[in-house]
């Protein structure tokens, strides 16, 4: 099954999901709410936009620069740092760290990133047991699920679905409570934090100026993920290196405020190497692996580059009626929604994927809440365009849009292509065959009722008047 | 003023009085109105697919018929929105490409002509009904057209105006998008046609026809008693 037939027969299952349906409307009607009362303690959001848009700028075009600088001072605390081309690569250096370490367990913090290389396979397959310790993404993964949505990995769960997954997996009581489900995981949780031979993180920002990474999270996962074993891995795309220190100034509020409506988040971490000498916290060993997995492709695309400022705050989801109604589990991505259908042809291939980007109305509600000022739509018209010119599209569109431009070419064409038009919309009600199995524009009459050719069209009417206008009173 | 006025193709044959009730509102309100019969389309069906070379012969045709004009108007925002907004990348490096841009700063759509350019509040409209606005999307996102139809509206005699939750919420059209994943258009034209229920409107009104086929279409098969009225037909009425 092709991935255009994959995600149509999904999309449907999904979208006749009611249940699943409410429970994600109710979260991004939850997360509008919140987000619009926050925005408007900023002075200026939209000027804030234009320099995280700037900042992001100013940290692509010297990417080299800037990564270079991260590694130098990160190297220089001791942090060892890795440059991965792919994700087997970037698989495979993990691998060998925990080889060389002696690590049997592995406990995770929220990363995409490692969603993206599947990581936890990886370590499956060689004998490391991992488990993920963000509540939404443990969940997720004890129900055998990748994340739903980039941000909140079971936005689609309700606590009572939650529940029934504690019962069955854990042994919880069936009717326990948010409280009473948080402590479970809590329970669990602890034992694996504490046993576990390396923490596996991703990282919000790479920081060229200090070396550090940063970390934000709700849950303070992350802290001890990063923290208490004994060997800290850090996963990051190369495009999350910022040049400042106090370029946070401005990314940390507006990340939280457009991922969760939060004036800053609840831990905002900042990693600047392994335990230092005389320290008592901290892992004997901190990697941090740069990914390219096709980033470096599209930092050659000067049009579209500006997609990797995306700092991953899942806003473009949350107000896509697309992803709305159909659902993350649907797109069958790494990354969905907006940002998911504009990014994945240029990682996975377009001939492939460019069905993500069609799969649009092209509202523009994603660009108007990027954080990072990215044209998201834009960038989904222009994949749309770089499908054509590869030749991706079928014969049966290419003749049409070839009618179409020919009938537009002269009023003439035009009108004759109208009368035609006319005769077989009368022709086709006459026979039945709209909204019929045979009829041509099944795609819209199957559900919607038909507009009806004008007996007369504007500039017919016009002509007319013009007529009567010149003939003498 | 000498209005040069642009007629969508989908206006031109299947919603002509929209246009007729153009003319009349800029006759009542004593301009010159010409009708450049050259004209087709602004290119966007082609533009929004990919096929931008096909778009740009067509927009080509569009620069010939409106050469020229002093201030285009079009009952459209997505078709305004394609030639404001678009026309500049899709004439990019071309050798028409200062003209493009000169003829995307003389266009309007038509709402927004009357409000922002005319500065128009009261047209001397009356259509006894109740009425609730879709924010068609290029309109909203493109022009950043919000106060101008519900100050034109909420001077209207007799109308009664009424917000639906949400108004900016995309209807799902999305022109080619409505046919290629008609599951995904009528899903979100679903949610759109119970926000117009939920409201109790009489009518949705916008000011592009493009999504009003498409609310019409989702209403009549829900055999929803609201009807759909483009912005013109409302200010034209007396």
């Amino acid at each position: 099954m092709s991935s255009v037939s994959r995600f149509v027969a999904e999309s449907r299952r999904r979208m006749a999901d009611a249940h699943e349906r409410a429970t994600v409307l109710k979260a991004t009607a939850t997360y509008t709410s919140k987000v619009a009362e926050t925005k408007a303690s900023f002075l200026d959001w939209a000027t804030g936009r234009r320099q995280l848009h700037q900042r992001k700028w100013e940290a692509i075009h010297r990417l080299d620069f800037h990564l270079e600088t991260f590694e130098r001072r990160a190297t220089a605390r001791g942090a060892r740092v890795h440059w991965a081309e792919d994700a087997a690569q970037a698989c495979e250096i993990i691998l060998e760290i925990c080889h060389r370490t002696g690590a049997q367990k592995a406990v995770k913090s929220k990363s995409m990133i490692t969603e993206e290389i599947h990581l936890n396979a990886a370590l499956e397959e060689h004998g490391i047991a991992v488990v993920e310790s963000d509540l939404g993404e443990y969940i997720a993964q004890i129900r055998g699920e990748p994340p739903y949505h980039i941000v909140t990995p079971v936005m689609q769960l309700t606590k009572e679905e939650i529940a029934a997954t504690f019962h069955e997996k854990l042994g919880a009581p069936r009717d326990a409570t948010a409280e009473d489900l948080t402590k479970t995981a809590r329970r669990v949780l602890r034992e694996v934090f504490l046993a576990a031979d390396v923490g596996v993180t991703g990282a919000n920002f790479l920081v060229a100026e200090t070396g550090m990474i940063a970390i934000t999270e709700n849950e303070g996962n992350a802290r001890l993920v990063s923290t208490l074993p004994r060997v800290h891995i850090a996963v990051a795309g190369l495009e999350k290196v910022v040049p400042r220190l106090e370029d946070l100034a401005g990314f940390l509020p507006m990340l939280a405020v457009s991922g969760t409506g939060q004036q800053l988040t609840g831990y905002n971490t900042l990693l600047g190497g392994p335990r230092q000498q005389g320290e008592t916290d901290g892992p004997e060993e901190m990697h941090v692996i740069l990914l390219d997995n096709g980033r470096t492709r599209l930092l050659a695309d000067a049009e579209q580059r500006e997609a990797l400022h995306c700092i991953r705050c899942g806003a473009c989801l949350n107000v896509c009626p697309v992803f709305k109604g159909v659902g993350g589990f649907s797109y069958d991505t790494t990354y969905q929604g907006p940002i998911g259908s504009v990014i994945t042809p240029h990682f996975r291939g377009l001939r492939e994927w460019k069905h993500l980007s069609y799969a649009s109305s092209l509202c523009g509600a994603c660009s108007e809440v990027c954080p990072v000022h990215i044209d998201l739509h834009q960038h989904l018209l222009r994949n749309r365009r770089n499908a054509v010119d590869a030749g991706h599209v079928g014969a049966v569109e290419w003749i049409a849009f070839r009618f179409w431009a020919w009938a537009m070419r002269s009023p003439f064409a035009y009108e004759l292509a109208a009368r035609a038009g006319r005769i077989a919309q009368r022709l086709s009600r006459l026979l039945g065959v709209e909204g019929s199995l045979l009829d041509p524009a099944r795609a819209w009459t199957a559900r919607r009722a038909a507009p009806t050719l004008a007996p007369e069209s504007f500039r017919e009417w016009w002509r007319k008047r013009k007529a009567s206008e010149r003939k003498p009173s | 003023m000498r209005i040069a006025l642009f007629i969508p193709c989908f206006i031109d044959q299947l919603y002509p009085k929209v246009g007729i009730s153009v003319v009349r509102v800029l006759e009542r309100l004593g301009h010159e109105v010409d009708f450049p019969e050259d004209q087709t389309c602004c290119g966007q069906p082609a533009f929004n697919s990919g096929h931008w070379d096909l778009a740009r012969d067509t927009a080509c045709s569009f620069l010939d018929a409106f050469a020229g004009a002093e201030a285009i108007v079009a009952p459209s925002g997505s078709c305004t929105a394609m030639v404001r907004n678009y026309y500049g990348e899709l004439f990019r490096g071309h050798v028409r490409e200062a003209e493009a841009a000169a003829l995307a700063e003389r266009s309007w759509e038509f709402g927004d002509f009357l409000h922002r350019k005319l500065g128009l509040t009261d047209v001397g409209a009356r259509f006894p009904g109740k009425v609730t606005w879709h924010d068609a999307c290029h309109g909203l996102r493109e022009l950043g057209i919000r106060e101008g139809p519900r100050k034109l509206l909420g001077a209207v005699r007799g109308l009664s105006f009424v917000e639906m939750q949400p108004s900016d919420e995309c209807c799902g059209f999305g022109g080619t998008f409505s046919a290629k994943f008609p599951e995904i258009s009528c899903r979100m034209g679903e949610a759109k046609a119970r926000a117009i229920e939920e409201s109790g409107a009489e009518y949705v009104a916008s000011g592009d026809s493009s999504c009003l086929m498409q609310i019409a279409g989702i209403l009549a098969r829900r055999g929803s008693s609201a009807k759909i009225i483009h912005l013109a037909e409302i200010l034209a009425s007396t």
